[in-house]
């Protein structure tokens, strides 16, 4: 018996794969409201004519041209170990926006708007607002509703679109706008800065704690259009803020450019707690369509004992490149980063961090689980840097990579630089597949082949699941199940 | 202007000369080199899998190259004081590029062992010689193409099938010339069927105040079941660089070790190759690398596993002091037709002064889910407890530093399969460790 269990199992196994990633994308719909879209292409003209259409100053002018002027200069980066196809740039439209936006409250926003987040199931609106959570939700460009704002107010929480941001508090905006990420980091961070059409922007003031999660929901909606939002996160001394962020787009057939830019700053003794659930379209299993995800995310432990930790489930997106990074200036200042990234079919993914150790007595955590299936590439690209002025700095990295199938890959490129003899760095990386004797073990006790699967991917991206805020939890391990069907229980 | 250039004018200035000075076989494929560089540069820090070590830099100094095979004269019985004690081996000495058998060498050469000069193994045997020269090392090279354009002798090795050598073979490189010099070597080692071999390198260099530069390209095919010990031990000078690049090509059931320690030099680049394209074949890679000064050791891996069940390991450790600088990159790469495969990969280092630097960069490349691979990276210091410890029992701090770095080199050590050498790199390391160690030559402790 238990050995025709043992001869069945890897044929079970493979049945279990092919269902899991034969499993079709759930958000793929589209809605259908009037948008408002800008030609395609890109040059000066469209700069000003998006900063135009926002009604913004001067300077952010400036900086956008900047911004812009310098992206001519550089040249798509091919260092990643991604297969990319060219981009033209000049086929894409740069800003696109509901025509009905800037409501004033919830009766003023377009019904079928509302429907769509009804079927992504944020809650957006009121009868939902009991979940506690102030959303803003950003649809293609332009930012539709941030809810909780009184509340927020009322503790001197500003939770709102940067739009509104750089009409209302263009001092804080000013302050802060690029000086984590400047616009000279990267190419698509260049890009962002040029034509950033929206984004969140969040100001905790000193001693506060933000007491809901703040989230925001990203849809590209238009066909041919880009998104280019761009977050902007201030704790000052002594604040806590956790912030969720989460991601779809509908299914077609064309790739759709999504280049955002995410910075954090925190202060004295405050924390940022930052959560990604990333699913936007993949693509078909032919690897077809899908949305390419360049993410430039940062944030900078200014102030002495902060702390800021990134928590990602990367389950969408046909390529995804992006580093969420923590720079460690303040002296015991900590960084987290936590990632499961799973892919399947023809998706391609190469994420990881950077964590560069300045200050003294800092400390980092890396955990990254990578689960690859189908022909799908899987990549962790890691750097963690101690700078000669970081006396007793210290990190570990733990990156696994399970493997789901024998056409996939699944790869590690960590970087680490030492310039200080007093700190400790060690990193550890395991590539595997489930093994045969879990899943015999698991077989013995009355589990079937389905089932243990299921058991062991869960237990293996547990240690990243369990630092995801609850609400977000239960939707990630939701994903996990999409993506991944039948091979969890 | 990449540096490159400057040895391609060299070259097309002095075509004929190169042409006359050397042997039919490496004259062959030098125009195609010369083509091939036409638009090239060499790599330069920054880029991918050269981010601490400019090659561009290291080769932009106006050496010379001896094209005309002048004489350098040489103390070679200084180099007989590398004599490992316990064992003795099969001696021959490389000045430069030029291969200087030893009359024990000569005589004591068992059947169906080959050692000698690569340009007179060419120039007798051209069609055996050419069966094995330049076919695994790769044409798209920058540097093997330099090296290639270049090229004018080396050592050719080669151990006949099923013969188990049992007395080491062993190369002594010394460097020495009155002015900055380029020396141009290739290292062509053939182990057939069945055979076995431990070969041993030392660098060193007699010039110490001068500049110098070593392009070494190693190309290294075993056959079928053959096992194949190499060691090499770096103590030249810190006016020193080498960039060495060895591509190894393992048939089924073979089995290779290859030590690379760096205790003196300048700067270092290794680069190593191994295309394991046979089935259940072993692979030992291991170095130590003890830098100070202003020095750097980069050393580069590729194991790349093509034929299924097959096994590797990687393990290097360094000791950076000073302002030196010390870089790992390893890679495993498991391609879809390696199902089986086992490949492990481990780092460790030790920064030992507050300008020290170390980079590190262990890479996984898997494409097979039936695979076992991990790998690991470490940095830190000595372990101020066990220094504590061994203090409050009377040792010496300095004792106890050197101790405890002696035994965290000693996992490395370990693992060398030829005993004398073993004790050797012991005494070596000690030696380095405690500070009293010049070059061996010198110092007159290795008599």
């Amino acid at each position: 018996m238990s050995e025709n269990k043992i001869n069945n199992a890897p044929a079970a196994d493979e049945d279990i794969l092919r269902q899991a990633t034969g499993d079709e994308y759930k958000y793929g719909f589209v809605t259908d409201i009037e948008t408002d879209i800008i030609p395609q292409g890109l040059s000066e003209d469209v700069v000003r004519l998006i900063s135009e259409k926002k009604g913004e100053p001067e300077w952010l002018l400036d900086f956008r041209l900047k911004a812009y002027r310098h992206w001519q200069t550089l040249e798509v980066p091919n260092w990643a170990h991604l297969k990319i196809p060219p981009i033209d740039f000049n086929s894409i439209s740069y800003y696109a926006a509901p025509k009905k936006n800037a409501p004033h409250s919830i009766d003023e926003v377009d019904p079928e708007l509302l429907k769509t987040f009804d079927k992504l199931g944020i809650p957006l609106e009121e009868q939902k607002v009991l979940s506690g959570m102030a959303v803003d939700a950003v649809m293609d460009s332009v930012s539709v509703k941030t809810t909780h704002k009184e509340k927020l107010a009322e503790l001197g929480i500003i939770f709102c679109s940067i739009s509104e941001a750089v009409k209302d508090y263009p001092d804080l905006v000013k302050k802060y706008l690029g000086k984590v990420v400047s616009y000279r980091d990267n190419f698509y961070a260049a890009l962002n800065s040029a034509v950033f059409s929206d984004g969140s922007f969040v100001y905790i003031p000193k001693g506060v704690r933000c007491p809901m999660e703040l989230s925001t929901y990203f849809r590209i909606n238009a066909s041919g259009t880009g998104q280019f939002e761009r977050t902007l996160i201030v704790a000052d001394d002594d604040a806590y803020v956790s912030y969720l962020e989460g991601c779809t787009a509908p299914m077609r057939d064309e790739n759709q450019l999504h280049a955002a830019i995410v910075e954090i700053i925190v202060e004295d003794r405050a924390e940022v707690k930052y959560s990604t659930v990333q699913n936007w379209y993949a693509g078909d299993k032919d690897g077809k369509g899908g949305v390419y995800n360049f993410v430039t995310k940062r944030g900078l432990c200014r102030g002495d004992y902060s702390k800021l930790s990134w928590t990602q489930v990367e389950t969408g997106s046909a390529i995804t490149w992006k580093y969420p990074s923590c720079v460690l200036q303040g002296e015991g200042s900590t960084g987290e980063f936590y990632s499961v990234a799973v892919t399947k079919n023809k998706q391609q993914a190469d994420t990881g961090t950077k964590m560069i150790h300045i200050g003294r007595n800092t400390r980092s955590t890396i955990v990254s689980k990578g689960i690859s299936a189908g022909e799908s590439e899987n990549s962790y690209r890691g750097l963690v840097k101690v700078a000669p002025t970081a006396d007793g700095s210290r990190n570990h990295t733990q990156c696994d990579s399970l493997l789901l199938s024998n056409r996939c890959g699944a790869h590690t490129f960590p970087y680490v630089d030492i310039m200080n003899e007093t700190a400790i760095v060690e990193h550890e990386a395991t590539t595997s597949k489930i093994s045969e004797e879990q899943l015999f073990y698991c077989n013995q006790r009355g589990i079937p082949t389905e089932e243990a699967v299921g058991l062991i991917v869960n237990g293996y991206a547990k240690e990243v699941m369990n630092k995801l805020p609850m609400e977000f939890a239960v939707e990630a391990q939701r994903l996990l199940q999409v993506t991944l069907e039948g091979s969890v229980g | 202007m990449s540096s490159i250039t400057q040895y391609l004018n060299l070259y097309r200035d002095n075509r004929a000369d190169v042409h006359s000075h050397s042997v039919e076989l490496l004259n062959e494929s030098r125009d195609d080199a010369y083509a091939f560089l036409q638009d090239k540069s060499l790599p330069d820090k920054g880029e991918e899998g050269f981010e601490k070590t400019s090659i561009e830099d290291m080769f932009s100094p106006d050496f010379g190259v001896n094209i005309c095979r002048l004489n350098i004269p040489v103390d070679v019985a200084a180099s007989f004081k590398c004599d490992v004690p316990n064992i003795s081996t099969l001696l021959g000495v490389v000045v430069n590029d030029m291969f200087v058998p030893t009359a024990t060498l000569l005589k004591n050469c068992p059947e169906g062992v080959t050692m000698m000069s690569l340009s007179r193994a060419a120039k007798e045997q051209p069609e055996f010689v050419g069966r094995y020269l330049g076919k695994i090392s790769p044409k798209d090279n920058v540097n093997v193409a330099l090296n290639t354009l270049l090229l004018q002798d080396g050592v050719f090795i080669h151990i006949g099938r099923g013969v188990k050598l049992e007395k080491p073979l062993q190369i002594v490189n010394i460097f020495n010339s009155p002015a900055p010099m380029m020396s141009v070597r290739r290292v062509v080692i053939v182990a057939e069927e069945g055979s076995s071999a431990n070969i041993l390198f030392c660098d060193h260099t007699q010039t110490r105040d001068i500049d110098y530069l070593s392009s070494e390209v190693f190309e290294v095919s075993l056959a079928e079941n053959s096992h194949i010990s190499i060691c090499g031990i770096e103590e030249s000078s810190n006016h020193t660089r080498r960039y060495q690049q060895v591509f190894v090509r393992q048939e089924s059931g073979s089995n290779l070790y290859i030590n690379s320690s760096s205790l003196q030099n300048g700067t270092t680049r290794n680069d190593f190759t191994i295309d394991i394209v046979g089935e259940h074949c072993e692979t030992y890679l291991t170095g130590i690398a003890i830098a100070d000064g202003e020095g750097t050791v980069d050393n580069n891996s590729n194991v790349n596993h093509l034929a299924p069940h097959s096994h590797s390991n990687q393990l290097f450790k360094y000791l950076v002091d000073g302002k030196a600088q010390g870089a790992f990159e390893g890679g495993i790469y498991v391609a879809q037709t390696a199902p089986f495969t086992e490949g492990y990969q481990s780092n460790s280092n030790l920064l030992a002064s507050t300008t020290a630097r170390m980079h590190t960069k262990p890479q996984l490349l898997i494409y097979n889910d039936e695979v076992k691979c991990s790998h690991g990276a470490s940095t830190g210091q000595l372990d101020e407890n066990a220094l504590f410890y061994m203090q409050q029992r009377g040792i010496p701090k300095d004792v106890a530093r050197t101790l405890l770095m002696q035994a965290f080199m000693s996992e490395v050590i370990d693992t060398i399969p030829v005993e004398g050498v073993k004790d050797r790199m012991r005494h070596l390391v000690e030696k380095r460790l405690s500070g009293d160690f010049m070059l061996c030559g010198e110092c007159g402790s290795c008599k």
